[in-house]
């Protein structure tokens, strides 16, 4: 039994301060619907999540008391991804012919303050000032350029690029392009990365409604299937984020793994995709996901994103809604918003940011603490 | 008399006349991991043995940190007396990697490959006039 997504909803992504984070995930979860032709009461189950803005499942107090499973995820970055896995599988099994994944979030400003005891590690840790993620990628890009020869100025494109996304979808938050030389000289944050080379913590919403494949044609002529969600924890050896110490043999990310297994759920390969959002928490992640997903060698992205190759008209299309770069990152929501996008895509709705060329598969990745990442392959 | 304590109990011994880091090893597939654990992370091993880590080690990727960290970040600064300060994976040889505060934070003075030492230095002092103590990594002179 294959799943089909017959329904997609957002709300756009920023700053919304009328609207509280629960309220955006209902508003996204009303256009799913309404794209669906389905009601709330039509809806068997549900899977949710939000980090910082209420239990997911307080959505039924906005949609309506119909008693239906409403299961909250909390997997931070592959939230929504652990969400789809788990409607993908409750459909898959045959327990459910209709369902719906919703993801929403609402951030303080700044960057994020993790707390080391959720996490296992000790106080001290962040007392002293190593609990930030975006030194973790900082240390990770700086790593890669040395042993890569990336440029900064190619950080500096990977933003150019998200900005000028950014503006042609009206759902994104920063919508302004801004130029590489600007980017390269605003304020530094974590050496080599800039202010503009950063995401900053958001809020928005997505929903999807998901059917047996054999059931999409009843609420869409223009069905997406899900043939793949994958993901993966870390592995002992791989170098990531909130990791007092790192071993000294170095093993592939899970990244790595979960892309491998999402290959091979889906039957497909890297070079078969038609359109990319890979996780770009900064502007070095984008480069490294690039290699880490199998859709180029290490070292390979300097003159790929100089020749173009990752914009919307470009061989290789990475993040063509601005991505996290542009939309920010409301963790429930973030990884949603990629699948989201790539339906879009797919049914050639994309308006300014459509890929040419008739897309007909589309890939998302997410990465995030501590040592996650999410996988997800569309088909039309 | 000021009284040192450290950071955290067992992260590195302390007092000592000769102060390292203590890791635990597994003795089953000889993995080092640090802070010291009651099991292995590399194969799910029960059985360690607390040890001294190196003291010199070399710098495997750093970064700056130039903005002033949020709660849980506990120093004496304020956002007016904050200052940037130099972060980094050292690898010691035979050990693991250790990330660190470095105590040098101008980019242009540090580079991958370079060697370090650890040393251990107040970190904070504390309202009842305790210095705490924690570890940082030197580039060797």
């Amino acid at each position: 039994m294959d799943v089909a997504i017959v329904g997609i909803g957002i709300h756009p992504f920023g700053r919304t301060p009328s609207r509280t984070g629960l309220q955006q995930g209902a508003y996204a979860a009303r256009l799913a619907l309404l794209d669906a032709g389905v009601e709330w009461r039509d809806i068997q189950f549900a899977f949710g999540g939000s980090a910082s803005a209420g239990s997911a499942d307080a959505l039924v107090n906005e949609l309506g008391l119909t008693g239906i499973p409403f299961i909250n995820v909390a997997n931070g970055c592959a939230t929504g991804g652990s969400s789809l896995i788990s409607a993908f599988n409750a459909i898959k099994s045959g327990q459910y012919d209709i369902g719906m994944v919703a993801g929403f979030d609402k951030h303080d400003r700044g960057a994020f303050n993790a707390d080391p005891k959720e996490l296992g590690i000790g106080e001290w840790y962040g007392e002293v000032g190593l609990m930030m993620t975006t030194q973790f990628f900082a240390m990770k890009i700086q790593k890669y350029m040395h042993d890569y020869n990336i440029s900064t100025e190619t950080l500096a494109r990977v933003s150019e690029k998200a900005f000028i996304n950014g503006s042609k979808n009206p759902n994104a938050w920063r919508r302004e392009p801004i130029a590489v030389e600007e980017i390269a000289n605003s304020t530094m944050v974590n050496d080599p990365l800039t202010k503009f080379m950063f995401c900053s913590p958001s809020e928005g919403g997505v929903a999807l409604v998901l059917c047996r494949a054999d059931h999409a044609h009843r609420y869409t002529d223009t069905p997406v299937y899900l043939k793949a969600a994958t993901m993966k924890s870390r592995r002992y050896g791989s170098f990531e984020v909130f990791a007092p110490s790192q071993a000294l043999q170095q093993v592939d990310g899970p990244t790595v793994d979960a892309a491998s297994a999402a290959f091979e759920m889906a039957g497909v390969g890297p070079a078969d995709m038609d359109v990319l959002q890979l996780q770009d928490t900064e502007a070095g992640a984008e480069i490294m996901h690039m290699a880490e997903n199998g859709f180029c060698e290490h070292g390979e992205q300097e003159s790929l994103i100089a020749s173009g190759a990752t914009h919307i008209g470009g061989a290789m299309p990475v993040n063509t809604d601005g991505g996290c770069l542009a939309n920010g990152e409301p963790i429930g929501a973030s990884g949603l918003r990629q699948v989201y996008e790539n339906v879009l895509q797919l049914r050639g709705q994309a308006g300014e940011h459509q890929v040419p060329g008739n897309p007909r598969l589309a890939y998302t990745h997410v990465y995030g603490a501590p040592g996650i990442s999410a996988v997800t392959i569309l088909q039309k | 008399m000021t009284k040192q304590v450290p950071i955290a109990e067992g992260l590195f011994t302390w007092p000592s006349p000769a102060p390292a880091l203590l890791a635990s090893r597994c003795q089953r597939c000889g993995i080092a991991s640090f802070p010291a654990a009651d099991s292995c992370m590399a194969c799910s091993g029960q059985d360690v043995a607390i040890e001294e880590l190196p003291r010199r080690g070399t710098l495997w990727t750093w970064t700056v940190q130039q903005f002033m960290p949020k709660t849980p970040y506990r120093s004496n600064e304020t956002a007016q007396t904050f200052k940037p300060y130099g972060v980094g994976y050292v690898e010691l040889p035979g050990g693991v990697r250790v990330e660190g505060r470095l105590t040098e934070s101008d980019p242009q003075k540090l580079r991958i490959g370079m060697e370090m030492d650890v040393i251990f230095a107040p970190f904070r002092t504390e309202d009842n006039g305790d210095e705490v103590i924690n570890f940082f990594f030197q580039p060797v002179a």
